[in-house]
């Protein structure tokens, strides 16, 4: 017996959610990001549940689109991280408010 | 019955990691448990009979975007991460969020629970490399070619950011390579 299509819901669903609390409660940029790649985890995984129930092959294209994204965006993020780390020598999101007043 | 148990298992596995990347403060050890989450997410692509993307989450994400994760984090030299004390009404919108998104997590669980064929259709198999390669150089070429060139312009983007010259020095660099290139002509 397998697993139902709404067990993989459930489990992209509090994935989902922990990324999303944790990009509010983490401080650091780099914390920042690896909770948005964790959200974008969790919806790779209901594309792929979908996929097997429906007997679809978009579904896991799709997740391989969702991955090159992310791994452009982890090239332009670290790289936006690094050149603010120059400049203020921190990368606590707090400190950037340069257009703060 | 041996795949509901993996399943459990693995699932498992994803929150405690998932979680324990949250709780700690240390961003090398969120990394590392945001590898575990990768890991379990993987096997748990397999049992959804979907190899390839299993070897590229592994590829992709562990291989590639965590070793570049870790590597920015050796370079920058962290220290941990400071308590939430100038913004302390964000815990309060943080819990609210997370409450919203886990009682509408409750409802589709709910709602497919309910509802009447949720059978995965055994006799069709699509997870494999052959299937999705068809798939994605005749059906989707047009996506493809577009995430392409995104990657292209995020290695652009990237290298423009991080190199160490501003913009007058980066406008000497260019005349310096003009005239190099006039005096070969």
């Amino acid at each position: 017996m397998e697993p139902s299509l709404a067990s993989y819901l459930a489990l992209s669903g509090i994935l989902f959610t922990i990324g999303a609390t944790g990009v509010i409660f983490k401080r650091n940029a780099i914390g920042m990001f690896m909770c948005i790649e964790l959200m974008l985890n969790a919806v790779n995984l209901t594309f792929v549940a979908f996929s097997r129930y429906y007997g679809d092959v978009t579904g896991q294209l799709f997740v391989f689109m969702v991955m090159s994204v992310a791994a452009a965006e982890a090239a332009v993020g670290l790289g936006i991280i690094i050149a603010f780390f120059r400049n203020r020598l921190s990368i606590d999101v707090d400190d950037a408010s340069l257009m703060k007043n | 019955m041996a795949s509901t148990v993996l399943f459990y298992l693995f699932a498992g596995l994803a929150i405690a990691s998932a979680i324990s990347m949250v709780y700690h403060k240390n961003p090398l050890y969120s990394a590392i448990s945001l590898i575990g989450v990768f890991v379990a997410l993987s096997c748990i692509y397999v049992s959804l009979a979907a190899p390839f993307i299993a070897a590229v989450q592994i590829l992709i994400y562990a291989g590639a975007i965590m070793v570049l994760v870790v590597f920015v984090i050796m370079l920058l030299n962290l220290d941990e991460d400071k308590p939430l004390n100038r913004l302390r009404y964000l815990y309060f919108v943080g819990g609210g969020l997370g409450l919203i998104l886990l009682v509408q997590t409750f409802f589709v669980f709910y709602a497919v629970m309910r509802a009447p064929n949720h059978a995965a259709d055994q006799t069709k198999m699509v997870g494999r490399t052959l299937d999705l390669g068809s798939a994605m150089y005749s059906q989707y070429l047009l996506p493809v070619e577009i995430v392409g060139v995104l990657l292209l312009m995020a290695i652009i983007g990237a290298v423009i950011l991080v190199r160490r010259l501003s913009q007058p020095q980066l406008e000497l660099v260019i005349e310096h390579e003009l005239e190099q290139e006039h005096r070969k002509r």
